[in-house]
């Protein structure tokens, strides 16, 4: 007589001996005599950091550029609402829901002080820059916005984006801040600035990381060595090192429409990945999915010496 | 009345947790020595060989966290046990996603063990972020492209300032306590549930009264 | 200024710091690296799969 094993039931069949901790041990072994190996002929990738001076030095042109969106609040981070600041429609929609804004503006960054006019404040010993500094504070925000705005759209048109090359206008006291800070990137003075906003102690690199990210040197870089959002960056290294493969899923989305031109995107593919996550976390209970085993009977391979031994003792 | 145990004294927290511990896994179950006869394929070693990869992982990053998150920059055995580390993640998501793989194919989750995969799905999607983690410490070129792009994605559902991938300090705590020890806990109780519920037996498994075991 | 590392790592026997090598279908685009991973590890659960396991003596 034989009936269905009850797979709740502690197994009462046949049994073989089984060193649980003698394969751990091996398994262990052999893991690190792999990795070992893999270390020794492979190394680890370790493209070195850039810094606002790297960038300053070899692209002027697009750091000044930079630096002048975010004084007249033009830049990715300044345009960026929540949860730098409140600018009004920048949040993404994930359709009604507005988890974006509804967060809060908790990590307040101000693109005209903390980028530009706090880390010029502490440049001492240029009378230029003191007379452009006070010129500018002097000034109600209106007329700030102003200078700000000419003297970006100017430089927009400017063959090359080379300050240069602008047009003469009334920028006030704008073309000496950008000169002065674009001085101060190249010498190295305002990575230490931006980080530390005149503290001591910083472990916070959101500042001078939302002002490289908002130029195009990081991007170009990036750009280069496949790590764009529509190159499926998010599942590659550097170089020719294998990356992040278990992240193919989430990068899919991104190359395909309706995700790929929309300005949602971010929020919409979070979306749908916390609904596959969700169900690939409850696959026991979505009827379908936890039958797939059966449709596709991989177990008849793993299991088929017991299946043969089941039609072996039937038929005794 | 023995010396150490309190005998009949069920309302006490101690013994009740004890009993229930045990009779949950008795050591026979919790280092057992026999695995049933179907247990006998290639197979049932990735889960194994996925452990055996975590713990490369952790023993790896000890020594980089003890030298500290520059060491590997400015030592050229820092950068080997950083290359130790690198591949030790490459082949712990490796042998997990076999795992992972094998366990679907065997519909690992009959006969109670629904929590059992519940838990290896979270073990997986931990480990997922731990390595994000963990890409954004190094403080290399890297770091800056993957916080600048992955805060887009945090932001947009509104997590981004609690979970700040550019915070160098917060990510630093989360890869190097935090998520270790969730995805360890994590770890844990799926390899007491493993023991506990035992493998799981063929689809249509049939039993012969005549094959039964009786001890 | 420019930043440099503090010192220059020596090369490893397989330098894969050269620029990447991908590949293309359509709007699928993938790092032969990572090909090599997905292929190795679908090429491991095959062979776990289909190689006979030795047989323990039975209880």
């Amino acid at each position: 007589m034989s009936r269905p094993v009850d797979p709740a039931q502690d197994w009462a069949g046949p049994t073989r001996p089984y060193d649980l901790l003698k394969e751990v041990v091996i398994c262990v072994i052999v893991v690190t005599l792999l990795t070992t190996g893999l270390a020794v002929v492979f190394s680890s990738p370790d493209v070195p950091q850039i810094t606002l001076s790297t960038w300053a030095n070899s692209k002027p042109n697009d750091f000044v550029a930079t630096a002048a969106t975010e004084l007249d609040g033009t830049s990715g981070s300044a345009t960026y609402g929540a949860p730098y600041n409140d600018t009004k429609d920048a949040a993404m929609k994930l359709g009604p829901l507005e988890l974006q804004r509804w967060a809060g503006v908790t990590t307040r960054v101000d693109s005209v002080n903390d980028f530009v006019v706090r880390p010029l404040s502490g440049v001492p010993g240029a009378p230029d820059l003191t007379t452009a500094l006070d010129q500018w504070k002097a000034a109600d925000r209106t007329q700030q916005q102003t200078w700000a705005s000419a003297y970006d759209d100017a430089l927009q048109k400017a063959t090359d984006q080379d300050p240069a090359q602008v047009a003469a206008g009334d920028y006030g006291p704008v073309p000496v801040m950008l000169t002065s800070l674009l001085k101060m990137a190249q010498s190295g003075g305002l990575d230490g600035a931006l980080l530390t906003q005149g503290q001591f102690y910083r472990t916070d690199y959101t500042r001078p990381l939302l002002f490289i990210a908002d130029g195009t040197y990081l991007e170009d870089r990036a750009v280069g060595e496949h790590l764009a959002g529509e190159q499926w960056g998010m599942m590659n290294e550097t170089g020719n090192y294998p990356g992040q493969a278990w992240l193919w899923l989430y990068t899919l989305w991104y190359q395909i429409e309706p995700f790929k031109s929309s300005g949602n995107a971010d929020a919409l593919v979070w979306g749908l990945m916390m609904l596959l996550t969700a169900g690939f976390v409850l696959v026991p209970f979505l009827p379908g999915v936890r039958s797939i085993p059966r449709w596709v009977p991989v177990h008849r391979l793993i299991w088929r010496d017991y299946y043969r031994s089941q039609r072996t003792s039937s038929t005794t | 009345m023995s010396a150490h145990s309190a005998g009949d004294a069920p309302e006490m927290w101690t013994t009740r947790l004890r009993r229930r511990a045990v009779d949950a896994l008795p050591p026979e179950k919790l280092l057992p020595d026999t695995q049933p006869s179907y247990v006998a394929s290639w197979t049932y070693l990735f889960g194994a060989l996925t452990i055996a990869a975590f713990l490369v992982v952790l023993v790896t990053g000890v020594v980089l966290g003890a030298e500290g998150p520059q060491w590997w920059h400015v030592s050229s055995t820092g950068l080997f046990l950083n290359s130790l580390h690198l591949w030790s993640v490459e082949l712990f998501m490796a042998f997990m996603v076999i795992h992972l793989w094998g366990s679907f194919f065997m519909a690992a989750w009959r006969g109670k063990r629904a929590l059992t995969w519940i838990t290896g799905a979270l073990c997986f999607l931990g480990s997922v972020g731990t390595a994000l983690t963990g890409y954004v410490i190094q403080q290399n070129f890297d770091s800056q492209w993957i916080s600048t792009e992955a805060k887009d994605g945090l932001n947009s559902v509104g997590i981004g300032s609690f979970f700040n991938v550019m915070n160098y300090g917060q990510m630093l705590v989360f890869h190097v306590v935090l998520l270790p020890v969730v995805v360890s806990i994590l770890v844990g109780v799926h390899l007491l549930l493993v023991r506990r519920r035992g493998v799981v037996p063929p689809l249509d498994a049939v039993t012969d009264e005549a094959q039964e075991v009786t001890s | 200024m420019l930043a440099l590392p503090s010192f220059v790592p020596a090369s490893a026997p397989v330098d894969l710091n050269h620029p990447g090598h991908y590949l293309n279908w359509g709007w699928v685009q993938i790092s032969v690296a990572n090909v090599v991973v997905i292929a190795l590890m679908l090429a491991l659960f095959a062979l776990a799969i289909l190689l006979p396991f030795p047989k323990g003596p039975r209880r």
